[in-house]
């Protein structure tokens, strides 16, 4: 047996023996604040490790995790917002009375699963890690107990969340049965020499497809989405949408495009289908919304529809890393914008839930003119105007699209993004043209988050060009 | 011995009993049994492919997702219990709380 190469592991080691120690040094500090600065200091230790690991390659544990570009980009990308995370968390638990210490030990193990699904090479890695990023949102979920919107927010997505890991795990079960093996390459080994049964991976394929597609929050198998969103602590939304969307999407990538390639004819068309209608029925739904969680939510689920855009081409060998790689981008500026968004939500809610109408940003432009800008920002580049993050990521989107020959799925990406004008504008209208007397929290870590947020989606914006090359050489590997 | 391809289609029928009980019970607690129930369904189907193929990848499998079954129903129970103090009820069709 080989030794084990615990490197590959690295930033994932340090993160979960960090959340570890923070559990028990929690049980002494009697100000929460500290524990936050720590786990904060933890995410930061496991970037650094991350990042010392750019363009470092290997496999260990008999080839059940791998560390590739692909990861070390995701994994950045995970500990990036896991920071914006406990950043937007630290001012909010405290005003809310939801201040407890585990909240951040939480939110380190779920990353934790995140990254490990970013690096899974097998499909028991998959499902653990999947378990792993799941539990802990869960609880998050209900954290503000016994707040009744909260647990029935919690329980809503624990149930929904316990479903589809059902699929997945019967889908891997059938994969199994079809391949003999759950190793990623062993399928792909299996399936090219034709030794597998085409039947049973094909529905094997289609089980987690239904299962990660629930995580992600694609449509038809949305429904949990909005009811968890508005119930649960703004907080652990923003993170919520932002770490379970890059996680599941992370998982797509390995297990579609790596191991069922030759499946892409039965595939293909079923998540183009998908992608199609999770962006048109999040973009309409969102429409009617009065609550800006809700319209978050919703707004959510259109983004879901855009990102699966990047895996519609996954079979087609000269299109699919370009198209992953915009993927990858849109992920980027998907987060940016959503923290930004969400912060600003937080800097607005007050006690009970006041404050979460649309209708109480009348009057921010007025009053706070610098966060109404940002929020400005946020709403256009989710919408998809330049000069945004969120208008780059879509141009490249679009562009994979069309260069994989789905002209109708970019001309439904454009339309839905001209409906989303309609919701999105209709805040910043609401905070610049209606009288209203708002009332903002100020508090320098939140600040910080929407400040930064926003200058970045401007300033990335202007030179999408690195960003974009980075994403290209991380995937660049893989196919 | 029994030809695998019973074991699998009694794992399919388990699934889909499974599957149905989530969509159609309103007991939280029923439901959850339902999801054991599914992931028990894919356990079979684990054990009994491991049989033919005589590898232990599958086998392994079953131990992981019974562990990180344990972990769920603690994290289950507890939200169900919260809930049950807050409401007094556990009524799926009570939790309506939520809409728009």
């Amino acid at each position: 047996m080989p030794p084990l190469n615990f490197t590959v592991i690295l930033p994932l080691l340090v993160l979960t023996i960090w959340a570890c120690l923070l559990l028990l040094v929690d049980l002494f500090v009697k100000n929460k604040g500290i524990t936050a600065l720590l786990a904060a200091l933890g995410l930061a230790i496991s970037l650094g490790v991350t990042l010392s690991q750019v363009g470092a390659t290997g496999t260990s544990f008999n080839n059940m995790v791998t560390l590739d570009g692909f990861s070390t980009f995701v994994n950045a990308l995970l500990l990036v917002s896991g920071l914006f995370g406990v950043a937007l968390a630290y001012g909010y638990v405290k005003r809310m009375g939801i201040e407890r210490g585990e909240y951040y030990t939480l939110l380190l193990f779920s990353i934790v699963g995140m990254m490990l699904m970013a690096q899974a090479a097998d499909l028991i890695i998959v499902f653990l890690a999947l378990e792993m990023l799941s539990i802990p949102l869960y609880v998050l979920a209900a954290f503000a107990r016994p707040n009744v919107n909260s647990e029935e927010a919690g329980l809503k997505y624990f149930l929904l969340g316990a479903f589809s890991t059902g699929f997945v795990v019967y889908g891997i079960a059938l994969v199994f049965g079809a391949t003999g093996t759950t190793s990623l390459a062993g399928i792909v080994a299996a399936a090219s020499s034709g030794t597998s049964s085409l039947l049973l991976l094909t529905i094997g394929s289609a089980l987690i497809l239904v299962g990660l597609g629930f995580k992600v929050a694609a449509v038809p198998f949305h429904m949990w989405t909005p009811d968890v969103y508005q119930g649960a602590p703004s907080a652990v939304t923003a993170f919520m949408a932002a770490g379970a969307k890059i996680a599941g999407f992370a998982a797509l990538l390995r297990v579609f495009s790596l191991a069922f390639p030759s499946l892409a004819s039965d595939i293909t068309p079923i998540i183009a289908v998908i992608s199609a209608l999770t962006m048109i029925v999040g973009n309409v739904i969102a429409i009617a919304q009065t609550n800006i969680k809700r319209l978050l939510a919703y707004s959510s689920i259109a983004h879901a529809g855009y990102i699966l855009m990047a895996f519609v081409p996954y079979g087609q060998k000269d299109v699919v890393a370009t198209s992953v790689a915009a993927g990858l981008f849109y992920l980027v500026s998907y987060v940016l914008t959503n923290f930004g968004a969400w912060a600003v939500v937080i800097a607005l809610e007050k006690a009970e839930g006041k404050g979460l109408e649309i209708a109480d940003y009348a009057g921010i432009g007025r009053k706070y003119p610098a966060l109404a800008a940002a929020m400005t920002v946020f709403m256009l580049s989710l919408t998809g105007i330049p000069p945004t993050l969120g208008f780059v990521g879509k141009f490249y989107l679009f562009r994979a699209a069309i260069a994989g020959q789905f002209y109708l799925l970019a001309v439904i990406g454009v339309l839905t993004s001209l409906i989303s004008a309609y919701y999105y504008l209709r805040v910043v209208v609401t905070m610049y043209m209606r009288e209203g007397e708002p009332e903002t929290t100020s508090e320098p870590w939140l600040n910080i988050t929407w400040g930064l947020a926003a200058l970045l989606t401007v300033i990335v914006s202007l030179v999408p060009a690195p960003l974009f090359d980075w994403a290209s050489q991380a995937v660049l590997k893989l196919f | 011995m029994v030809p695998v391809s019973y074991y699998v289609a009694l794992s399919a029928i388990l699934f889909t009993i499974g599957a149905l009980g989530v969509l159609i019970r309103r007991n939280p607690l029923i439901i959850f049994m339902s999801i054991e129930l599914m992931l028990n369904a894919a356990n079979l189907a684990m054990v009994a492919f491991a049989r033919i193929y005589t590898v232990l990848e599958g086998q392994i499998f079953v131990f992981f997702v019974m562990t990180v079954a344990a972990a769920e129903v603690a994290v289950g129970l507890a939200l169900i219990v919260a809930i049950f103090r807050t409401k007094h009820s556990i009524n799926i069709d009570e939790m309506n709380s939520l809409k728009g």
